[in-house]
């Protein structure tokens, strides 16, 4: 039950940071000069999605 | 141009590391395989991502490493690991398990050095009174059988340990890596430092334009945008020293061999120590609109702060402990993912099936060689994640707001 539980946290990761990926990718595009600071702080939303995740997937294999 | 070098060399690294490590860590494996019957992926990964009491080099060359343990029935004892003869003695009631101490607390045990060739280590699996699985161990001497309890630790039992009968403060290998990188970064920074005071209004030399790099960017990138112009100085040194050291640990956990190959921040109890000092130096340099944003919220209504002070007092906890999780599964994650590739070779020896051995090495290879091209990409990247949060945290502790305009 545990490991299905993770593998769903990670579906809701890999949906949260596909979209922050996309929304970066189409916000360097129109504005190539502002990549530096898109970089970052899609790389700080992303962690933050992650860590989101993380909890859920460490819970879900706690309770095994 | 200087970007396209970098990530060119780092390209170039990745594949020699990943060239090296497969035939060491399949070499590391097979001994393993071959002496305890048919392969065991879990236990192998699990052996080794876990912290040791002796430092594995090669075959049977094993580094001994100081074990200081602490047991309150039977006090201090100070020895080295190589007394333990690679599990076949045990000193003063304490034994190695899987390369790590534990002890036997019965007193009836007898204590100084006792030999254990004939007998060995036997676990099973039994069900506490909560009902949890827990694996437990015991060995059999002179016909009776003895517990074994593992060294205590700091979790409460929420993953699994607990205050047992003795203390381990050895230094283990996690430990020993550790040390290692400080002394690296010591040298490296100190070096580094000397060359900027000789090299005053010159253009940087030598190992100089390694470090300069790094520190424009964390200076540039993290540290001034995260904590403004006015206080960044002041946290600058804490935030690179974070920085550095976890991307150190983090690369020599990526070499498979001797002075690297620990799991270091893969380990949670050096993620909590590091989430920890983080923590402190958030909530100590925490000015008066910090606090006053966590425990009376201006500007909303009395109803909606009651629901909100609880949220921000658990927040303050929950932020290092994310941090903690984060680093701590990341770099697991990764190192888990790579030894089950280099597994697939022995599995693939183990059934003989579609080619046997000489398929697994191609295919757990390729995969390994990608993988760990991946975890040089990780490493940067938590190391890079953990100090530009930390940045973060601090930046909103020590921020001055402006009332009467923002809100």
């Amino acid at each position: 039950m545990g490991a299905i539980g993770a593998g769903i946290a990670a579906i809701g990761a890999g949906i949260g940071i596909g979209l922050i990926g996309s929304k970066a990718m189409e916000a360097i595009a129109r504005q190539p000069e502002a990549v530096g600071d898109i970089r970052n702080n899609m790389i700080l939303t992303a962690a933050l999605v992650e860590g989101a995740a993380l909890f859920a997937i460490v819970v879900g294999l706690l309770a095994g | 141009m200087k970007v396209k070098f970098n990530l060119f060399s780092g390209l170039i690294f990745g594949i020699i590391l990943s060239l090296f490590s497969t035939p060491i860590l399949a070499s590391d494996d097979e001994s393993k395989s071959s002496s305890g019957g048919s392969y065991d992926p879990v236990g192998t990964v699990l052996d080794h991502i876990s912290d040791k009491n002796e430092f594995h080099v090669w075959e049977h060359v094993h580094i001994p490493l100081p074990c200081i343990l602490y047991a309150p029935d039977h006090g201090w004892s100070f020895f080295m690991s190589s007394k333990f003869d690679h599990g076949h003695k045990a000193i003063d009631g304490y034994v190695l398990n899987h390369g790590r101490v534990n002890r036997i607390a019965d007193p009836e045990f007898p204590q100084g050095e006792v030999d254990l060739h004939g007998t060995h280590i036997e676990s099973k699996n039994i069900t506490t009174a909560d009902g949890k699985e827990k694996t437990v161990y015991s060995i059999n001497y002179h016909d009776h059988e003895y517990m074994i309890d593992p060294p205590s630790t700091v979790d409460g039992g929420f993953v699994g340990g607990g205050i047992t009968s003795f203390y381990d403060f050895s230094i283990t290998k996690n430990v020993a890596t550790m040390l290692l990188a400080a002394i690296l970064l010591g040298w490296l920074f100190i070096t580094v430092a000397r060359r900027y005071k000789k090299n005053e209004g010159k253009a940087p030399s030598g190992i100089q334009n390694f470090i300069e790099p790094f520190f424009l960017f964390i200076r540039d990138e993290v540290t001034r945008p995260m904590i403004g112009e006015k206080h960044y100085e002041r946290f600058q040194p804490f935030i690179m020293s974070l920085f550095f050291f976890i991307l150190f640990c983090n690369l020599m956990g990526l070499i498979p061999f001797f002075p690297g190959g620990a799991n270091v921040t893969g380990n949670l109890a050096v993620t909590l120590a590091l989430a920890f000092i983080t923590f402190l130096v958030v909530n100590l340099s925490g000015k008066k609109d910090y606090w006053e944003h966590i425990f009376w919220m201006p500007g909303i209504p009395a109803w909606v702060k009651i629901i909100l002070t609880p949220v921000e007092i658990l927040s303050l906890f929950i932020k290092p402990f994310s941090l903690m999780i984060r680093l701590f599964a990341n770099i697991s994650a990764g190192h888990i993912i790579i030894l089950s590739l280099i597994g697939l070779i022995f599995l693939f020896k183990d059934t003989g099936q579609l080619g046997g051995a000489p398929t697994g090495i191609i295919v757990g290879g390729a995969f390994t060689a990608f993988m760990n091209l991946i975890e040089l990409l990780v490493a940067f990247l938590q190391a890079f994640i953990f100090a530009i949060l930390t940045a973060s945290y601090i930046g909103a502790a020590v921020e001055e707001h402006h009332h009467e305009e923002a809100h």
